[in-house]
């Protein structure tokens, strides 16, 4: 059926009479076109004239070659033809549709589910039962096979899955299959192993066909740090020619916002299937990254997570003084140097100078005492969530440390002295370490043979030292206990961090331990023993698209798990927290290559692309009737009788067949930007526009576009904002990042906006929009689900990503931005009008009647007064709706323009009013 | 013949606002009938124009007693010498001049018929004597003649192209050709000449339609002539336009060359211009001495 190339034929045998055209061109050549007869008086002066030129009597070549395509066009319109014809793939029995699902599926996903569709359909029509499965999400149940309709619904819950079927679910999966039935597999196009597992599988049950588009695939690999620098490395497949895309570097800046905080380029040489880029990035920004992305690439491969390993804290060594002339090994700080040098900033000083340096850790080596300022500072650096690590040694033995009294600085009390084991003065053998209790951040960690504690001090008995106690000797006592203070912790060794009093600073388990505790970071992933016993908590995920989510709903993980690193159901590629420490499961290992996956020569394979048929027939016939419409017209010019008003209509139709096809070409881009949407887009931008949302109610909507008028003009009058014609925007529709202040009238029988408008509206909320909800009952009702609008705008607001909303307090913004107001009247003066809560902790600001509240402009102010009756101007200046009696209402009027002006102005200032709260302290700052 | 009453106020309506056509007489010796001319000399009339003293030739009735009463000599009254002038008009009636080449334009006829009675309404309105060529209508004066005229030209000849004739022309009478002069020249070569022969003196108004000056065709097309007399055909009319356009202009400056050689006055008009300018023209032709 196939003649050339994409193009089929329903009816060949018709194109034979293509064969005839040359005959039909000598004909129609030798026909001259017919004469007209006219009536001219002048005719007895032409007698006589004889004409110059024969050749006329022929039809000129190209009205004949117009004729010629036109029978051609008609010839091969007949014949049916047809773009990309479908040949039927054929078939019975059941039918499993199985898409790989990794997250090498995700970029084209949507590609993929409609194909998957297409395929249901053709199983449809065949009269086949259906079954859908993803390989990454594969159930050990036997397939249920149903209608290919049934099955249709399913297709969007079919979702990829940021990591690789495992050989173990697909054996099992495999084991559980029974009967016969053919496959269809779109797969991925990656080779794995477990792909000849699975297609043995299916192939024990029926025929498998594969759907697999050659395409690239890009994956990032883990991040890693090494000589001062952190390298981004990428592989990818095909390595073809040489590619070069950007890598972005991606974490909070110091506001806290995320955004890419570098950038570089990897660059893959031609015929290489790996590239890396080394990024030089300041410690302050390399701590504060938190992925590496491939910008624009919707795959859970593209994102690479970092954790610790990326991070390197700020540790600060504090030893005792005074002690220059001892040996360099016996220096209390020598080990904790080694220790820490290779992972960690090390920060020296004295406390009060490294306080100022933010250390994440402070280590303070046999330092018994703190001086008097000192001790307050540290308690106060410890209580904002410092760490502070202490050691004990022979001066902490010797100053009456905390005995009586709990020292804020120390997890326990201390009795005087200490104890000295194995000794020459002493009885018994140095003592060995305990196993480590569960509770221990050391669970799992396995405890060395050699070693040994000689001298320690010694814990006060107390109530709550045994929950103190993170490690023990083998007889009991406390070898490090650790304390909550404030949002911070303070541990202590109750032995040196030299060699004098144990042997365990020369162990490795000492490592292990300061690495336990988020002293030290490490700088490769960590092993299985090295997580024994802990377990993690999900904090983010990705999925297969390379989107994070919040995962505090999903269960632990077990470190052993999480150190194979294997991505899988049970270990979803993200970051995991445990005990202030942060691993990162990436979806692509560090030593991950891809290559296209081949397939047995029996196992057929065709494109994933899915050339829809086109049916050409209407098209091409038109095209005949187009050309025969050309045609005559060029035959009336030719023939003399395209004059007069027959000559307008024949330009007026040749420029409507030429304009033609334009609006079809509008049709198939219709996602580009429209010229409407710009016009839509400079009118909302070149001035501050304030927008309506559209109810549909023309009376409302009527009222809010006379309102946003009236404050318009009012804003106009009395600010410098002067805004533009107010718009009324459809929010399915419209774009609404372009204004500041969305006013919202609720109707009773306003339509639920659909899902994408949920988006679009939560977004414009994040980005720091502002919707003023009015329910405009607040005349009949207070604030509540009690009025129809109410309830739909209890409704509507549910699916928003509305904060905790309370009444305007009287310190709020809203009641200073411009003019300062108590109430916020509208048509209707109702004291009900909400706004984002205050956090409970906004302390009273020095001097003045109002608490510091900074940061967060109310995204979303909700009332009933109906403010837009009360602003509504025609445009005379009218005020179209009646407010209140008298002079009162002419005072809620303005009182209710006064609030407009304070919204807007919230709206486009934020909180800068608030911020006013310091301007004593800048004056005073100044000052000096 | 309502068609003739249309006709007729159809050329009322285009004479009205032009004042009373008085066509010079001179020449008139032997064509003299009494008419309202006065001739500024002292002759037969009825208008006063001097006195004189009487002659001994004069008869005793002729003498003026109220003048001569005022004084010792005999007066005479002498009347002012008056003559009326006989224009005799020529329309081209035959098929040709049923061209019109758009629905919105009148044909060569109507228009021709209109501007001849217009003219023959200000001759008569101006006393003069006005009549058509041939046999059919001698000059004579009034309303009646002029009711009687319109019939006539409202009535169509049957032959392709119209020719005057030279028969019933006064001698030193006025005479008026309206036509597309499209037909056979030398049939108004030869009525011209026999005119200029008598002493008329005249105009020959041609009348044409736009299209018979544009030849705005183009492709394979036949021409007939009106009753399909004749016919041409070309294939490619646009061809033809220049060679045709060419012979035009030789028919005109014959019509031209004819008119200087006999003192008459040759104008074109076309269907597509307002007939006032060709009635001034008219009037002019027919007001100039020859």
């Amino acid at each position: 059926m196939n003649l050339l190339g994409p193009l089929g034929f329903a009816a060949p045998g018709l194109l034979l009479g293509l064969v005839a055209l040359p005959i039909l061109w000598l004909i129609l050549r030798a026909v001259p076109p017919a004469p007209i007869r006219r009536r001219f008086p002048g005719v007895a002066l032409l007698l006589g004239l004889s004409d110059e030129a024969q050749q006329a009597d022929r039809t000129p070549w190209w009205l004949m070659l117009l004729r010629m395509l036109a029978v051609a066009a008609l010839i091969v319109g007949f014949a049916g033809p047809v773009l990309n014809p479908q040949t039927p793939r054929t078939g019975t029995g059941p039918l499993l549709i199985l898409a790989d699902g990794t997250w090498a599926d995700a970029p084209d996903w949507t590609a993929r589910a409609d194909r998957i569709a297409a395929l249901l359909a053709e199983a449809g029509r065949a009269g086949r039962p259906v079954a859908l499965a993803v390989s990454t999400d594969l159930a050990p149940v036997p397939l249920d096979f149903t209608d290919a309709a049934a099955a249709a619904q399913t297709v969007a819950n079919l979702q990829p899955h940021p990591w690789l079927p495992d050989a173990a679910s697909i054996a099992d999966w495999a084991a559980a299959q029974k009967g016969d039935f053919d496959t269809f597999w779109l797969s991925d196009g990656l080779a794995r192993d477990s792909r000849d597992s699975l297609l043995a599988a299916l192939e024990a049950h029926g025929k498998v066909s594969v759907f697999q588009t050659p395409r690239p695939v890009l994956a990032l690999r883990p991040a890693r740090f090494a000589d001062g620098k952190v390298t981004v490395a990428a592989t990818r497949t095909p390595t073809g020619l040489p590619l070069e895309t950007p890598v972005a570097a991606i974490g909070p800046d110091p506001a806290g916002v995320e955004r890419q905080l570098a950038t570089a380029t990897l660059s893959f040489a031609a015929g290489s299937a790996t590239a890396d880029v080394a990024l030089d990035l300041p410690t302050e920004l390399r701590n504060r990254v938190t992925r590496f992305e491939l910008p624009g690439l919707r795959s859970a491969a593209a994102i690479s997570l970092t954790d610790d390993t990326l991070k390197r804290r700020r540790v600060a060594l504090i030893g005792a003084s005074g002690e220059s002339e001892a040996l360099q090994l016996l220096s209390p700080l020598f080990y904790l140097r080694q220790a820490l040098a290779p992972s960690a900033d090390l920060i020296d000083g004295t406390v009060s100078d490294v306080l100022q340096a933010k250390p994440d850790v402070i280590i303070l080596a046999d330092v018994p005492t703190l001086a008097k300022g000192e001790d307050a500072a540290m308690l106060d650096w410890v209580n904002k969530g410092g760490l502070l690590v202490r050691f004990a040694g022979p001066r902490t033995a010797a100053a009456d440390l905390g005995q009586l009294t709990e020292d804020p600085l120390l997890p326990v009390r201390l009795r005087a002295g200490g104890r000295s084991i194995g000794g020459a003065m002493s009885w018994g053998e140095p003592k060995k370490l305990a196993p480590f209790p569960a509770a221990s951040p050391f669970f799992g960690l396995k405890v060395p043979d050699d070693v040994t504690v000689s001298t320690q001090v010694m814990a006060q008995p107390d109530p709550t030292l045994a929950q103190r106690v993170i490690a023990q000797l083998a007889d009991g006592t406390p070898l490090v206990t650790r304390k909550d203070q404030g949002n911070g912790q303070v541990v202590l060794f109750h032995v040196t961090a030299n060699a004098q009093w144990s042997t365990l600073p020369l162990s490795g388990l000492f490592v292990q331990m300061l690495e336990r505790l988020a002293i030290s970071t490490r700088t490769t992933p960590p092993k299985a023993e090295d997580l024994a016993g802990t377990t993690w908590q999900p904090d983010k995920v990705l999925d297969a698209y390379g989107t994070l989510h919040d995962a505090a709903d999903l269960p632990g993980v077990k470190g052993e798990v999480l150190a194979a690193a294997v991505p899988g159901p049970a270990l979803p590629p993200g970051l995991y927290a445990g005990d202030k420490r942060r691993l990162a499961v990436n979806t692509i290992a560090e030593d991950t290559t891809l290559a296209p996956a081949e397939w047995p020569a029996r196992i057929p394979v065709e494109g994933l692309q899915q050339a829809r048929e086109v049916v050409l027939k209407g098209w091409v016939l038109g095209a005949a009737l187009l050309l025969l419409l050309i045609d005559i017209i060029a035959s009336l010019a030719i023939g003399g009788r395209l004059r007069g008003p027959r000559a307008h209509v024949a330009v007026v139709l040749l420029a409507g067949l030429l304009a033609l096809p334009h609006p079809a070409q509008a049709q198939q881009n219709g996602a580009v930007p429209t010229e409407a949407s710009d016009a839509f887009a400079i009118r909302a931008t070149t001035s501050v526009v304030l927008a309506h949302v559209l109810t549909g109610d023309a009376t409302v909507d009527d009222t809010a576009q006379a309102g946003l008028y009236g404050l318009s003009v009012t804003l106009a009058n009395r600010s410098s904002v002067e805004p533009g014609l107010p718009i009324g925007i459809n929010i399915e529709t419209d774009e609404l990042a372009f204004f500041p202040l969305l006013y919202w009238p609720i109707t009773a029988g306003e339509a639920m906006p659909s899902r994408a408008a949920y988006a679009k509206l939560n977004r414009y909320l994040h980005s720091g929009g502002m919707i003023l909800f009015d329910t405009r009952d607040g005349d009949i009702a207070g604030f509540g689900g009690a009025t129809p609008e109410g309830r739909r705008l209890q409704a509507i607001a549910a699916g928003l990503d509305i904060p905790p909303l309370a009444p305007i307090p009287p310190d709020h913004v809203l009641t200073r931005t411009f003019y300062l107001l108590q109430d916020f009247p509208g048509r209707y003066d109702n004291p009900d009008v909400w706004a984002e809560a205050a956090p409970p902790d906004a302390a009273q600001a020095q001097g003045m009647p109002f608490r510091e509240l900074n940061d967060g402009v109310t995204p979303v102010v909700i009332g009933g007064n109906d403010w837009a009756a009360a602003w509504a101007m025609g445009q005379n200046g009218q005020f179209l709706y009646p407010v209140g009696r008298g002079q009162a209402g002419d005072r809620q009027r303005e009182i209710a323009l006064r609030f407009g002006v304070n919204l807007v102005m919230n709206a486009l200032t934020g909180n800068y009013k608030s911020d006013q709260v310091h301007v004593p302290a800048l004056l005073e700052r100044l000052g000096q | 013949m309502s068609d003739a009453t249309l006709l007729r106020s159809a050329a009322e309506a285009l004479a009205a606002p032009l004042p009373p056509l008085l066509a010079e007489a001179e020449h008139l010796a032997t064509t003299v009938i009494l008419g309202e001319h006065g001739r500024r000399r002292a002759g037969l009339g009825e208008t006063f124009w001097q006195y004189r003293p009487a002659m001994s030739h004069d008869e005793a009735r002729s003498i003026d007693w109220r003048r001569s009463a005022r004084s010792d000599a005999t007066f005479v009254q002498d009347k002012e010498w008056q003559i009326a002038q006989s224009v005799m008009l020529w329309v081209d009636r035959a098929a040709a001049m049923g061209f019109a080449s758009s629905r919105d334009l009148p044909s060569k006829a109507a228009r021709a018929r209109t501007l001849a009675l217009a003219c023959a309404i200000l001759l008569a309105r101006g006393g003069e004597r006005v009549g058509l060529m041939g046999a059919e209508l001698p000059p004579r004066r009034g309303g009646a003649q002029l009711a009687r005229m319109a019939e006539l030209l409202a009535e169509d000849d049957s032959g392709d192209y119209g020719a005057p004739s030279a028969m019933g022309l006064l001698p030193h009478a006025r005479a008026v050709f309206v036509s597309d002069f499209l037909g056979d020249i030398d049939a108004v070569e030869s009525a011209l000449l026999q005119a200029a022969d008598r002493g008329v003196r005249g105009a020959l108004l041609q009348v044409l339609d736009p299209q018979e000056e544009a030849f705005p065709f183009d492709g394979r097309t036949i021409f007939e002539s009106m009753s399909g007399s004749l016919r041409h055909e070309t294939l490619k009319a646009a061809d033809l336009r220049t060679r045709y356009l060419d012979r035009l202009a030789q028919r005109k400056d014959r019509l031209a060359h004819l008119a200087r050689t006999t003192g008459w006055q040759f104008s074109t008009h076309h269907t597509d211009t307002p007939p006032a300018a060709a009635l001034l023209w008219l009037f002019t032709a027919l007001e100039r001495h020859a």
